[in-house]
C-alpha cells in the first residue's frame, strides 16, 4: 500500500525525522494561503501521486488531452506563481514515466518551504529478499534515478544489511555517514535521522522507505526532501490508521471490491478473461493464453477454498470488462472440489447470462464429477483436459489470435 | 529414503483446534500420515477427533515433542500469531530433539515478522523451516506416506522424481505430469510465494541431489526475487541429474503484486524472462506451458538414459 508524500513526511516528523514545513492542500485558495502561512520567500508546489517521476512529468489537461505545462514539481518565488502553478496542477493530468500514457488526475498538493541545498543523497530501506533482512542503501548521488546510478556507477552505492537480532547498531551508522563523506554536525545530524527512519520502517512495518534527495542544508543540517512510502499489507491488522492514510482513487475500484470478497484480481489489457485457482497457477494460464497467441485480460486467484458465490462474483468481475470475449476457467482442484467448482459455473453463467465463450478446464479432486456435471447442462460450455488444449480452444473462439 | 521428510515421519499439528487445522489434519490422517497429536495454547488436554480417532492437544510445542517425539510440525495458526508459532517450534524441537522440520502453511504473516522469524530459525541449524504461505511438503509411500500440509494427497504416487515450487497449484499441475509419464514423485517441497521464506531453492536441489532415491528434479519458479537465478548458477556448477524448469508470469505487468507477495516485478527485475534465461544457460530444460512439463521430462530423462 503506497501513501502520498505529504502523508509520508507527516509519519516522518512524527517520528523525529527532520522535514521542511508543508501544507497539504486540494484548492488553489488552499495553495495561496499556504504560501502566506509558510513565510518562506520560495516554495516549492509538488502533485501528490502515487509514482514518481513527477518532476519531469508532464500536465494534460483530463478530457481535451491539451498540453497545460511542463513539470509535475514547480519552484514558486511568488504568491502569483503558486497560483499558476497550482492552477495548472489540480484536476489535471500528470503523465509521468510510471504512470504509463493514461497518467494520474491529480487532487491534492503540498506546499512546502524552501531551503538552502548545500548536497543531495539518496537513502533507501527496504526488505532484501536474498539477505532475509532489513536494507539501507545510501549515496551521494541524490535526486536522480537510483536504478541508472547502481547500473553506471555501482561503486557509490553503499549498503547495510541490519542483523534483526541487534537492530541497526551505531558502527554502522558512523561508517555509512563517513561513505557519504559527511563530517561534524552533519555527521551527527544524519545519525540521528537514520536511527529515527530505521524505527519507523519497523514501527510502522514499512515495505518501503525512500527519500530522494536526502540533503544536507547550508546549516549542515539533514533534511528529508522527498518521502515515498509504501506499507506491507499483510500487517494492515496491526495498524488501524492505514485506514485513513489510503487513497482509494489511486487504486482500481475493481481489485478492491475483489480483495473485499477474498478474490486477487489485477486488470491487463487482453480480451481473453481468466478464473483460476493459485496464484501461480494463474500466472502460467495468462502465459500460456499468450503462448498460443490470446492476450490475457486479467489475473484472477479465486484462493484455495472459494465457494460457489465467490466464482459467481469471480465471473462478475471478469465481466465488468468490456474487452472480454471470452473466459477460460483452470481450475486444479485440491482442497477445491471440481464439483462445486462445476455447479458455480452453471449457477454463474446462468445468473449472469453470459454470452460469450466459455472454456472450462477442471483436473484434480472430484475432476469426473465435475466434468459430468458440465457436460449434462446444455449451457454452451467447451471442456478442455488440460491447460494447453484450454488456452488454444479459447483463442480459436474467440476468433483466432491476436 | 526422501528428503527431509521420511514416508513414517511423526508429524504434529499447530492450531489443530481451528476449522483450517482439524480440517487438513484430517485429510493427513486420512492419507496416512502419522499425525500424533497437536498443539493450541489455552487447549491443552482436549482431543481432536480425525477420521474417527481421537489425537492429543497440547499447550505448547515443548510438552508435545516431549510427550511424542514428533520429527515435525505443521503451522495452521492466523497471520498475527504466526511468526511466533514458528518460532516456539523451532525453540522446541532445537532444545529437545536439536533437530525437526518446521512447515508454515498460512498465508498473510507480515514480511517483517518473518524477517525475525527466519534469523530465529537460522540461529538453531537442525531446525528447518518450509514456507510460509505454501502448499507443504510431501514423501508419497507404498501405501499412505508423509503428506505434511494441503496438497491433495491422492495425486500424488512415490517415485523418483523430486519437485520443489514457489506456488502450490502449479506444483499439483507437475505433480500430475510427472503422473502422466508414468513417474512417481520422491518428495515434492513448497517453498512458498513470500518474499521472506525458509527454506530455498538452492537447499532443496542439494537435497534432491543427494539423495539416491531422486534421479530427476522439476523446478518450478515465478517472478520476483533473483532467487531462481541463484538456484540456477548453482545448479550449473553442482547438480549431475537432470532438471527440468519452469517460471511463471512471463505476462505479468512490472509492479504488480500477482497473488503472492513476493512475486512481483520491482524496477524491471525479476521478470520471467531472466529467469527461463538463466534457467537455459544452467543447462535447465525449460517448458514454456507447465502442460508440457511431462513431455520434457521425458526427454530429459531419456537423454540421460533413464528411460
Amino acid at each position: 500500500m503506497n501513501i502520498h508524500e505529504y502523508q509520508g513526511k507527516a509519519l516522518l516528523k512524527a517520528n523525529g525525522v527532520p522535514v521542511l514545513e508543508g501544507v497539504h492542500c486540494m484548492t488553489v485558495e488552499d495553495a495561496l494561503a499556504a504560501y502566506d502561512q509558510l513565510g518562506s520567500k520560495v516554495v516549492a508546489v509538488k502533485s501528490q501521486i502515487h509514482a514518481g517521476g513527477r518532476g519531469k512529468g508532464t500536465l494534460y489537461h483530463p478530457e481535451s488531452r491539451a498540453h497545460v505545462m511542463d513539470g509535475g514539481v514547480k519552484i514558486a518565488f511568488s504568491r502569483d506563481e503558486v497560483n499558476t502553478y497550482a492552477t495548472n496542477i489540480l484536476g489535471n493530468v500528470l503523465v509521468t514515466i510510471q504512470t504509463g500514457d493514461e497518467g494520474k488526475i491529480v487532487n491534492n498538493l503540498y506546499v512546502e518551504a524552501g531551503c538552502d541545498i548545500a548536497h543531495e543523497y539518496y537513502l533507501a530501506i527496504l526488505v532484501d529478499r536474498e539477505n532475509k533482512s532489513v536494507l539501507i542503501m545510501a549515496s551521494t548521488e541524490g535526486g536522480m534515478d537510483i536504478e541508472h546510478v547502481a547500473e553506471t556507477t555501482p561503486e557509490k552505492i553503499h549498503k547495510i544489511s541490519v542483523d534483526p537480532n541487534a537492530g541497526l547498531l551505531g558502527y554502522q551508522k558512523r561508517d555509512l555517514a563517513l561513505a557519504l563523506g559527511l563530517t561534524g554536525a552533519a555527521h551527527k545530524s544524519f545519525g540521528k535521522a537514520l536511527s529515527s527512519m530505521y524505527s519507523m520502517f519497523v514501527a510502522s512495518d514499512c515495505a518501503m522507505l525512500e527519500i530522494n534527495p536526502l540533503v544536507k542544508t547550508a546549516d549542515e543540517q539533514i533534511v528529508a526532501l522527498d518521502a515515498k512510502v509504501s506499507f506491507d499489507e499483510n500487517a494492515e491488522f496491526r495498524h488501524k490508521s492505514w485506514d485513513e492514510l489510503r487513497d482509494l482513487s489511486e487504486e482500481e475500484d475493481v481489485e478492491i471490491r475483489a480483495k473485499e470478497t477474498g478474490l486477487s484480481y489485477v486488470k491487463l489489457d487482453g480480451n481473453i478473461g481468466c478464473l483460476v485457482n493459485g496464484a501461480g497457477l494463474a500466472m502460467a494460464t495468462m502465459d500460456v493464453i499468450k503462448l498460443y497467441g490470446g492476450e490475457p485480460a486479467n489475473f484472477l486467484d479465486v484462493g484455495g477454498g472459494a465457494n460457489e458465490e465467490q466464482v459467481k462474483t469471480a465471473f462478475s468481475i471478469i465481466l465488468e470488462d468490456p474487452n472480454v470475449k471470452g473466459i477460460l476457467v483452470n481450475i486444479f482442484g485440491g482442497i477445491m472440489r471440481c464439483d462445486i467448482i462445476a455447479r458455480g459455473v452453471i449457477a454463474a453463467t446462468e445468473a449472469l447470462d453470459l454470452d460469450v465463450p466459455l472454456v472450462v478446464r477442471l483436473a484434480g479432486t472430484n475432476v469426473d464429477e465435475g466434468k459430468a456435471i458440465l457436460a449434462a447442462s446444455d449451457l454452451n460450455i467447451h471442456p478442455a483436459d488440460d491447460l494447453a488444449e484450454g488456452a488454444q480452444r479459447i483463442v480459436e473462439l474467440i476468433g483466432g489470435a491476436a | 529414503m526422501a528428503i527431509w521428510i521420511e514416508e513414517d515421519a511423526k508429524v504434529l499439528v499447530q492450531g489443530i483446534t481451528g476449522k483450517q487445522g482439524q480440517f487438513h489434519a484430517d485429510k493427513m490422517v486420512e492419507y496416512g500420515t502419522q499425525i500424533v497429536g497437536g498443539c493450541t495454547p489455552g487447549k491443552g488436554g482436549q482431543s481432536v477427533d480425525l477420521q474417527g480417532k481421537a489425537f492429543p492437544v497440547w499447550d505448547s510445542m515443548f510438552e508435545a515433542i516431549e510427550a511424542t517425539d514428533a520429527d515435525a510440525t505443521v503451522i495452521y495458526v492466523p497471520p498475527p500469531f504466526a511468526a511466533e508459532a514458528i518460532m516456539e517450534a523451532a525453540d522446541a524441537f532445537d532444545s529437545i530433539k536439536g533437530e525437526g522440520v518446521v512447515v508454515c502453511i498460512t498465508e498473510g504473516i507480515p514480511t517483517l515478522d518473518m524477517v525475525k522469524a527466519v534469523a530465529f530459525v537460522e540461529n538453531r541449524p537442525g531446525v528447518r523451516l518450509i514456507g510460509p504461505n505454501c502448499p507443504g511438503i510431501i514423501t508419497p509411500g507404498d501405501g499412505g506416506g508423509a503428506k505434511i500440509g494441503i496438497m491433495p494427497g491422492h495425486i500424488h504416487a512415490k517415485g523418483r522424481i523430486g519437485i520443489v515450487s514457489k506456488s502450490g497449484t502449479l506444483t499439483y499441475e507437475a505433480v500430475a505430469q510427472t503422473m502422466s509419464i508414468d513417474e512417481g514423485q520422491s518428495t515434492c517441497v513448497g517453498i512458498g510465494g513470500d518474499p521472506v521464506n525458509g527454506t530455498g531453492f538452492i537447499e532443496c536441489l542439494a537435497a534432491f541431489e543427494a539423495d539416491e532415491q531422486t534421479q530427476a528434479i522439476v523446478m518450478i519458479g515465478e517472478i520476483g526475487g533473483n532467487a531462481e537465478q541463484e538456484a540456477a548458477a548453482w545448479a550449473a556448477e553442482n547438480v549431475t541429474k537432470p532438471i527440468v524448469g519452469f517460471v511463471a508470469g512471463a505476462t505479468a505487468p512490472p509492479g504488480k503484486r500477482m497473488g503472492h507477495a513476493g512475486a512481483i516485478i520491482s524496477g524491471g527485475k525479476g521478470t520471467a524472462e531472466e529467469k527461463f534465461a538463466a534457467f537455459e544457460a544452467a543447462g535447465i530444460a525449460c517448458a514454456k506451458d507447465p502442460s508440457e512439463l511431462g513431455s520434457v521430462l521425458l526427454e530429459s530423462l531419456k537423454k540421460a538414459g533413464l528411460r
